[in-house]
């Protein structure tokens, strides 16, 4: 017994050791990419691939919010940020050391409990909805039915980009909150009378998503701003990134990513977007067809 | 030199035993302290933070119920009042640790007093599957049962601090009955022999003995149990709603301490009044948890016997 | 006969608690097994998982799971054993002991994500050690410590006073009594506590996405050198636990089957968690009875 012990704490003490000298090894460049939960499995994908043909270089894309992400890449901890988020709308981050790559754009949209009765809203009765002006779904012709808003964390990706592009500076109403879309998007199935935001890629056949002011919510319709709720997917750099991370984010906006991945898990292609979208919400046409890469803001 | 005076005056094999030993047991609780230590400090210098570095009011803090830090009131402090979340915390732990422990202490005593060696066994490697359900897990089938079960029976929406409990409940009973059983069995056999001897009858030997004999485990049993309630967030923010409402209601949406820090945490940047916020909520908890576990210690030491 | 009737009826009220209790375990357990073994296969068990579509695995998490949970008893352990000995054999019983007790008893209820918010600051980003199955190991420690020390202190204190004196009276040190007498007849409860704790290990999910990480990288099977970087024991590898792979497939997972995995998952976890508790316990009975010579 007492041996066992002491082997015990021998192990401990090497596994320690091991632990406090060792830290990076190989010879291989690292990235390290953190952020963002809804973009990490595009980015995991993405990188899964590049490290096929680039044994050189060892990507690891790891989750932790955007908070965590543009912060850490502030730091300097890791390699690449991704948010949700530009980095000027989130407090505490100072956007001038931050170089922007937005690789994709990400489509909300209002989704709601097929037992509503409602299928459509116009943009203000969607904001009245979220800021309590509207309690009843009787109020929007549906049924006689309690609205319950189920919103998303404050500062989350999602619900800043609602905010955006729906409250127009309105105060939303106190609320549940949930975080991730996947128990977002079972609480509307499953309870009468809620209403949420979920982005494209979740919407399925067990809730309604409502038109906005008539438009349909697909790819086709944000890709010309005719339906207004979306956002670009960052990633951030700490300055101009160094030439493996260049050739890496390079390779996000080559076509392989875009066309295959990012439609197939729910984005829409950066460059096939004909208008742009800054920080302060302002949308402008894209005049000539080069692919946006530094600094939208 | 004396043989014999060398062998009695060196430190005998024994001596050195014990030496060895008790520098490894002693250097293993200096290592927890430190470590113990070093996360009580970590989170109270970021979570005292939010009233020195930025300002928030104190009072404010524990008595105020709009939280959003990152804007500020009228008063132009960070409006930071966390009352409802340490209501919610509140309410769910102490129903939850309501619930559970009669049922953690019936089932314990079932399996240690009244049934047989197998079905004991039985019980207990089942009580212990449960600790390995992730939370997640727990939250969905609260989700899907506990929820629409709340929502039918009691009113509401079904999200509250009452589907809270019930997860949390059920969360909790196998860290009670487990640790429960061990407490009693840990009752020397004459207590009870002796009881039984006089003429007691076996609810008697039960109550007036080995509940007694056992209590101070019972109440270790118990503070863990809250602990985790406590600490638990993935279930429980499914369930309660996530509403940093004051609850006015047990079937109100309502919010705790650790699903507002879990949710939040990922979405705030590090030194901001948002983040430090949270780790005030941390700190809060530990504080919580302190009296909590203080107030069972001062419990059970008058119930002793 | 009044006292028989109060008997009867509180012993029936204890069977009715323990019979509701065996209900709600028969409901979740049956639930959580008959919506996800359908979907478990050699394949499923197998197979990496996929991002976003269908037919993904959890081979290399479930592997991450046990490998883990290894680690992190092989650091817990130690540690625990040695502070439940002092604090139960050497503890003076005294104000600063009880502030110990406590302060360890409290630590338990932080939040997982504080610790994994802890641990990636300090590991992963302060000591460089980056998202690696080490960095979870610690963290997990750091909670697993107050429930484990506990447990220790309580066993070795369930012990009869009589055995110490036996052992010093036959004149063996205090650290060869604790270890040699106190300690296999304590072993019983501390399998109790490594159990519960190796559960919490399999089942946490908020402090690993911090430090051990969400993705699971490719890990070839055939290569056990633990310095390169695709070997199973690369204690520097990302490493995606079972309990972190049914969060994140149930959070944000978009692959069309990512119900079916999440259930089968759930149900794969649960029996590893069994395997685990009942190999536990017939090694612990069988060196139970090895060292205390009761066969």
């Amino acid at each position: 017994m007492k041996k066992a012990i002491v082997s015990f704490v021998m192990l401990f003490m090497a596994v320690l050791f091991l632990a406090g000298c060792a830290g990076q090894k190989s010879d291989k460049q690292n990235i390290t990419i953190v952020g963002s939960t809804a973009l990490q499995p595009m980015v995991e994908m993405a990188a899964e691939e590049y490290q096929r043909d680039h044994s050189d270089v060892s990507i690891t894309v790891q989750g932790g919010g955007s908070g965590t992400g543009l912060s850490q890449v502030q730091a300097g901890a890791v390699t690449i940020g991704n948010s949700d988020v530009f980095a000027r709308e989130l407090p505490g981050i100072k956007p001038k050391e931050l170089v922007d790559h937005t690789v994709a754009v990400l489509g909300l949209a209002p989704v709601v409990n097929k037992d509503s009765g409602v299928k459509q809203v116009t943009m203000s009765q969607l904001r009245g909805i979220f800021t309590g002006k509207y309690t009843n779904w009787k109020q929007l012709g549906g049924k006689d039915q309690k609205i319950m808003v189920i919103n998303r964390a404050q500062g989350s990706g999602t619900r800043v980009a609602f905010e955006n592009n729906v409250m127009q500076g309105h105060k939303m109403l106190k609320s549940q909150e949930q975080e991730s879309n996947g128990t977002v998007q079972r609480m509307v199935a499953s309870t009468p009378g809620a209403i949420s935001y979920l982005s494209f890629s979740y919407i399925n056949k067990d809730m309604t998503a409502l038109k906005v002011d008539g438009v349909k919510p697909t790819a086709k319709n944000v890709k010309d701003n005719s339906w207004k709720i979306w956002a670009y997917e960052h990633m951030y750099t700490k300055g101009k990134p160094d030439k493996m991370t260049k050739q890496f984010l390079d390779y996000m906006y080559s076509d392989v990513v875009q066309k295959n991945l990012v439609t197939a898990l729910g984005y829409i292609p950066i460059n096939e977007m004909k208008v742009q979208k800054d920080a302060n919400n302002q949308v402008t046409p894209i005049i000539t067809d080069e692919v946006k890469q530094d600094g939208s803001n | 030199m004396d043989p014999i005076r060398e062998k009695i005056l060196k430190p005998s094999k024994e001596t050195r035993q014990d030496f060895v030993g008790k520098t490894l047991s002693y250097a293993s609780i200096f290592l927890i302290v430190g470590v113990v230590l070093a996360i009580f400090l970590f989170v109270a210098s970021k979570g005292i933070a939010t009233f020195t570095q930025n300002k928030a009011s104190l009072v404010e803090f524990l008595t105020g119920s709009e939280w959003n830090p990152g804007a500020n009131g009228s008063n132009g402090r960070p409006l930071v009042g966390a009352l409802p979340m340490i209501l919610g915390s509140f309410g769910v732990t102490l129903l939850a640790a309501l619930f559970a422990t009669p049922f953690a202490i019936g089932t314990a005593l079932y399996m240690t007093e009244l049934s047989s060696k197998r079905s004991q066994k039985f019980m207990q490697s089942v009580i212990e599957l449960l600790v390995g359900i992730p939370s997640v897990v727990y939250g969905f089938i609260g989700l899907t049962v506990v929820v629409p079960f709340v929502r039918d029976h009691f009113g509401g929406s079904g999200y509250g601090i009452l589907s809270g409990s019930f997860v949390l409940f059920v969360m909790v009973l196998p860290t009670i009955t487990s640790m429960t059983v061990d407490s009693l069995r840990a009752v020397p056999k004459y207590y009870k022999s002796a009881s039984l001897a006089l003429g007691a009858t076996e609810w008697q030997t039960i109550y007036r003995v080995l509940l007694r004999a056992a209590l101070p485990g019972i109440m270790t049993a118990i503070v863990f149990g809250m602990a985790r309630a406590f600490g638990e967030a993935l279930a429980v923010q499914m369930v309660i709603g996530n509403a940093t409402l004051l609850p006015e209601s047990l079937l109100a949406p309502a919010s705790t301490l650790t699903s507002v820090l879990t949710m939040g945490i990922g979405n705030t940047v590090m030194g901001t009044v948002s983040n430090n916020a949270l780790w005030s909520l941390a700190l809060v908890l530990l504080l919580m948890s302190l009296i909590f576990n203080i107030a069972v210690r001062f419990i059970s030491r008058k119930g002793k016997m | 006969m009044n006292t028989k009737k109060v008997n009867k009826l509180a012993l029936g009220v204890i069977k009715l608690i323990a019979g509701i209790v065996v209900l709600i375990l028969a409901f979740l357990i049956g639930r959580i097994l008959l919506n996800g073994l359908p979907h478990v296969s050699w394949h499923f068990l197998t197979t990496p998982s996929r991002s976003f579509t269908a037919g993904g695995g959890i081979g290399i998490q479930l592997f991450n799971s046990f490998y883990l949970l290894v680690l992190t008893l092989l650091i817990s352990f130690p540690l625990s054993l040695g502070a439940g000995i002092y604090l139960a054999e050497y503890a003076p019983k005294n104000r600063a002991t009880e502030t110990v007790r406590m302060a360890i008893e409290v630590l338990s209820s932080l939040p997982s994500v504080v610790v994994g918010l802890f641990g990636f600051l300090l590991f992963v980003v302060q000591f460089k050690m980056g998202f690696s199955i080490i960095s979870g190991a610690i963290a997990l420690t750091f909670f697993n410590l107050p429930l484990l020390t506990r447990n220790v202190e309580d066993s070795l204190n369930n012990v009869p006073k009589l055995q110490r004196e036996a052992g010093l009276a036959l004149g063996l040190s205090k650290w060869h009594t604790v270890i040699k007498i106190i300690l296999p007849e304590a072993l019983p409860g501390i399998i109790t506590g490594i159990v519960l704790c190796a559960g919490r290990v399999f089942g946490e999910a908020a402090a690993l996405i911090y430090t051990a990480g969400q993705s699971a990288t490719n890990i070839d099977f055939m290569n056990w050198n633990p310095f390169s970087e695709s070997s199973p024991l690369n204690l520097f590898r990302p490493a995606e636990t079972l309990a972190v792979h049914i969060w994140k497939i149930n959070s944000e997972g978009i692959m069309p089957d990512a119900e079916q995995i999440s259930a089968g998952a759930s149900a794969v976890l649960i029996v590893a968690v069994l395997i685990f508790n009942l190999s536990a316990r017939y090694l612990g009975n069988r060196l139970y009875k090895r060292l205390t010579a009761s066969k």
